[in-house]
């Protein structure tokens, strides 16, 4: 048997491990830690696991409501939905291993995302993504979108779960570190839920999935570089996924759990086995005790250190009910799983890990966890942006002009190329298809359903992190109510920069505290999240993205409404305020070639204010569509229900005293398009004035063209084209730039 | 009518099938696991659904189509007995030699998840006697490997039997072209066998049988199979 390398300070700072945390472990365990403890610290206390930047702000997210079961700290948030059933959900980054092997990357973050899901004992019945690529003219853009899309495809079509929605966007700030978020959700009994709380004293810790090889082994690989002989037997560091393995492993997870076999159960995500186990000992207060000679591994020769920090994916640890043991392992039979007793609980609150006779490890199982170091990182708040009036801005050209050349832009366009290659139709549940504001996909028989959205405007966060962690917020509370859905809770995935710049981090705090100021406002809790940091490449950070993944519900699918205008002849209705706000817009980036100004301010009490009445309308049943207004303004969201529909459109001028492209385009918050029979719109109207929410009829659908005021009309052919052809196009190679 | 669901590890829309079958028929199907030898006696219809078996990390449907309970699927059939294919079950079909043929990737390479407008071909047959001869209906697909492809002799008695059941089309019913979602030879998503009590077909009109969920013109299949005569042996 190989020795092991001695722990040097060198052997120490390649493990990412500053000095003083060094200190920090020599304290805690009174000498130097082995080789394989080493790798242990150095997975449990970097800034994946310990989130020891984010820790302290994190804290102050608003996570609580009435109907949140399970909020941050387990594998995934859990909210009642009433009828004794739960809904658990999670998003999570896989953003550095998708930039280095887009499919597997991108296809592995939604297996594991899955795994979290199932492993609290819900189904997954949806999926939806976050994507952010580099500017289109970057050589690597093309590769990348269709390595991740392909991936995310590959993993979610075969496991069987419908991707109904996501969002994607390109800027050049993404060129070398993409985004890649995925979002799972599911359904649960809501007393059924498992946790990864281990108890009772001398029970087996059962090993189900996957057999455990060298892939994904982080940090190892320079360190191992230096005493391995054959360099052979490095490996990359990005995992492969299996989804039928994972496909295998829900149906037998679910099986199991539903014959009453298990106590505690937790997927070895992040860490492997290290996490999964400490996990399980440090949440029951006990110890664990593993024998990596019972683990089932790909290849020999593993060594501790390799079996304890491996990342291979699909697999599971759990601690069985004794009397159910047999029954359990009938089950992993029929699906052809391979399992094993790796270990047992103890009452040492150790965790200690032998291999071939020899202890590798022996530390304090709960100091792992609660004594990873806590940063309180300096940080400076970004400067605020002057704020740019329609007045200021020379339009370059025709509304019309304007209007074709936006919703044929890269961040604009029609995402079917994307989502024709998610089967999102698999289960027969998608009432509401991607495209639209939110998906909205029936639970079970229904009647009710879940509404899903991911959403967030990076260029608002870069300009103002606190308004722009707001809007993130807001606009995914939006786009459930536009279905007619009550917004529930939230899943964030905050990806940024390095948290040891100052302004790195007082984004990351900025954007944080417009989140937890909207949660609040909102009654949306945060119920789960994952904080991605280090997205910089060569000192350039990203822009500052807090994606928020948003889940409402409806008591009735059959009320919900889509964006697509339902019939010509109908009433179109403008719900908010309109000011005509150019700052930060899609209009001055895209067709002024400006990325300036202050982003819209969200007023959170009118978000709630318009956001109900909206809901109310649409419930009461006269409302025939509604779309949410965001990027690209009145303009691109009335095109956006043309074109849905193929059904056009005429709209009236906006007010005389405000510059056209400040109306058709300006980005003001809280705002709604909504249709109904022209003889409900009465109706409609004083109900909104009654609430005092200002909405106004501006126009009728109909007719094959869309008609803006005393615009050119523009016929929806070319529209369509506009939006549909970029995409695809470029993928071909045809277009590169907008 | 008594169905018989199969399940290999890897297929994942079992449950889709089941809710279509159920709600045309009334009763709900059996779920046979792949490792049972033996049909349920009395079983009428024999459905092998949609999915990933064994993750067709080698030809889709290669190791299936070899399962021992493919033995008494094929004695079924010989038997007169109804057997329908759908997507993995179709290209599971061929591999198990009831149907000809073989579904190569799509022309694009790319997995293809959209509505598509199928034209029945006949409806003298126990899968189709709810439609209109010619008749386009609206379902969907979701398949990375559908491009159908057989020999050109065979290709020439399938035409020359009336054995295709459905053809990719647009709304207007008209063949070829973008309607083709996947490379199909003369656009044909779905084959009868020669005794037509073998239907495969790569769209899904298990999921459009509710208005809600965008139609309901994939009703007709299982409302047919429902009218049809039973015919277990």
């Amino acid at each position: 048997m190989r020795s092991e390398p001695k722990v040097t300070p060198e052997l120490v700072a390649e493990h990412g491990l500053k000095p003083d945390e060094h200190q920090r472990i020599l304290k805690l365990i009174g000498r130097e830690p082995t080789f394989t403890e080493l790798g242990i610290f150095s997975a449990m206390w970097n800034e994946h696991c310990s989130y020891k930047s984010s820790r302290l702000h994190l804290r102050k997210l608003p996570t609580k409501a009435p109907w949140v079961i399970q909020g941050p700290g387990e594998n995934a948030g859990v909210i009642d939905i009433g009828d004794g059933d739960a809904c658990v959900f999670k998003m999570e980054s896989h953003n550095h291993p998708s930039f280095i092997e887009p499919y597997q990357g991108a296809a592995t973050g939604v297996g594991g995302i899955l795994r979290d899901v199932f492993t609290m004992g819900a189904r997954p019945i949806a999926c939806l993504n976050l994507l952010r690529f580099g500017s289109p003219d970057h050589p690597k853009t093309r590769h990348l979108v269709s390595g991740v899309v392909a991936g995310i495809g590959g993993y979610g079509n075969s496991f069987g779960v419908p991707t109904v929605g996501g969002s994607v966007n390109f800027h050049t700030r993404y060129d070398g570190n993409i985004l890649v978020n995925a979002m799972a959700v599911g359904i649960a009994k809501a007393d059924e839920i498992f946790y990864a709380k281990a108890t009772g004293i001398g029970r087996p810790i059962v090993y189900l999935g996957s057999k455990t090889g060298r892939d994904g082994i982080h940090g190892a690989t320079m360190a191992s570089a230096a005493f391995e002989a054959d360099a052979e037997e490095k490996r990359p560091t990005v995992q492969v996924g299996d989804p039928f393995s994972e496909k295998l492993l829900l149906e037998a997870c679910l099986e199991i759990m539903a014959k009453g076999c298990v106590i505690a159960i937790q997927d070895m995500g992040a860490a492997g086995l290290t996490s999964s186990a400490v996990e399980m000992g440090a949440k029951g207060d006990l110890g664990i005790e593993l024998d990596l000679d019972k683990v089932p591994c790909r290849e020999t020769g593993m060594t501790a250190y390799e079996m304890m920090l491996s990342e291979s994916q699909e697999r599971m640890l759990m601690v069985l009910r004794p009397e159910k043991e047999a029954e359990a392992e009938a089950v992993f039979q029929k699906w052809g799983l391979d399992f094993a007793i790796i270990g047992r609980t103890t009452d040492t609150l150790r965790f200690v890990v032998k291999h071939q006779g020899e202890v590798k490890v022996d530390l304090p199982i709960k100091e792992l966890g609660d004594e990873a170091p806590i940063y309180v990182r300096p940080h400076v708040p970004t400067a605020p942006k002057p704020v740019v009036t329609a007045q200021d801005v020379a339009p370059p050209c025709s509304v019309a002009d304007a209007l074709l050349q936006l919703i044929g832009s890269p961040d604009l366009c029609s995402k079917r190329w994307v989502w024709e290659q998610y089967d999102h139709l698999i289960l027969g549940n998608t009432v509401q298809r991607p495209g639209g504001d939110a998906a909205v996909v029936r639970v079970g028989d229904g009647p009710k359903g879940l509404a899903l959205t991911t959403d967030v405007t990076q260029r608002y966060c870069e300009a103002d992190p606190v308004q722009g962690g707001r809007q993130a917020v807001a606009e995914a509370w939006r786009n459930i109510t536009a279905t007619g859905a009550t917004p529930l809770a939230l899943t964030d995935n905050l990806n940024f920069g390095n948290p040891e710049r100052p302004e790195i981090m007082g984004q990351f705090v900025g954007c944080l505290q417009g989140i937890g100021e909207a949660a609040s406002a909102l009654d949306f809790p945060i119920v789960s999240g994952n904080v991605s940091l280090y997205n910089e490449t060569q000192g350039r950070g990203i822009l500052p993205t807090p994606s928020i993944g948003g889940v409402g519900l409806i008591d009735d699918v059959g009320k919900s409404v889509g964006v697509a205008f339902a019939a010509a002849g109908e009433a179109i209705v403008l719900v908010g305020e309109s000011r005509g706000w150019l700052g930060q817009s899609v209009y001055l980036a895209q067709t002024c070639g400006r990325e300036d100004g202050a982003p819209p301010p969200v007023d959170l009490a009118c978000e709630r204010r318009n956001g109900d009445a909206v809901r109310a309308a649409i419930l009461k049943g006269a409302v025939t569509a509604c779309h949410d207004l965001s990027d690209g303004g009145l303009a691109v969201a009335l095109a956006e229900m043309a074109m849905a529909a193929g059904v056009g459109a005429q709209i009236a001028d906006g007010p005389a005293d405000m510059p056209a492209h400040g109306w058709w385009f300006g980005e003001d918050q809280a705002r709604y398009i909504l249709t109904c029979r022209k003889a409900d719109a009465p109706s409609i109207l004083s109900a909104f004035a009654a609430a005092g929410v200002p909405a106004a009829a501006i126009g009728e659908t109909g007719g094959d063209a869309l008609r803006l005021g005393a615009e050119r009309p523009i016929s929806l052919l070319d529209l369509s084209k506009a939006h549909e052809n970029w995409l695809p196009d470029y993928m071909r190679g045809k277009s590169s730039a907008t | 009518m008594r169905a018989a669901v199969l399940l290999f590890p890897g297929l994942n829309r079992e449950s889709d099938v089941m809710r279509a079958l159920e709600m045309a028929s009334g009763v709900k199907p059996t779920l046979v696991w792949h490792a049972e030898t033996d049909l349920p006696a009395g079983t009428d219809l024999v459905v092998v659904p949609g999915g990933f078996s064994y993750g067709d990390y080698l030809r889709c449907g290669a190791i299936a189509g070899r399962a021992n309970i493919m033995d008494s699927v094929r004695r079924h059939a010989e038997r007169g007995g109804l057997v329908l294919g759908i997507c993995n079950g179709f290209q599971i079909l061929c591999e198990s030699g009831l149907l000809p043929g073989v579904l190569m990737r799509n022309k694009d390479l790319k997995f293809v998840c959209r509505m598509q407008h199928l034209r029945v071909e006949r409806n003298d047959t126990a899968f189709a006697n709810q439609y209109a001869k010619g008749q386009v209906i609206k379902v969907c697909v979701a398949h990375g490997e559908g491009n159908y492809v057989v020999d050109a002799e065979t290709l020439d008695r399938l035409e020359g039997e009336g054995r295709v059941a459905f053809r990719y089309c647009d709304s207007q019913g008209v063949v070829g072209g973008e309607a083709n979602c996947n490379g199909s030879v003369n656009d044909i998503a779905g084959v009868y066998s020669s005794r037509f009590n073998v239907l495969g077909m790569m769209p899904h009109p298990e999921n459009l049988i509710e208005r809600i969920m965008g139609g309901v013109d994939g009703r007709g299949l299982f409302d047919s199979l429902v009218k049809a005569p039973a015919r277990a042996a």
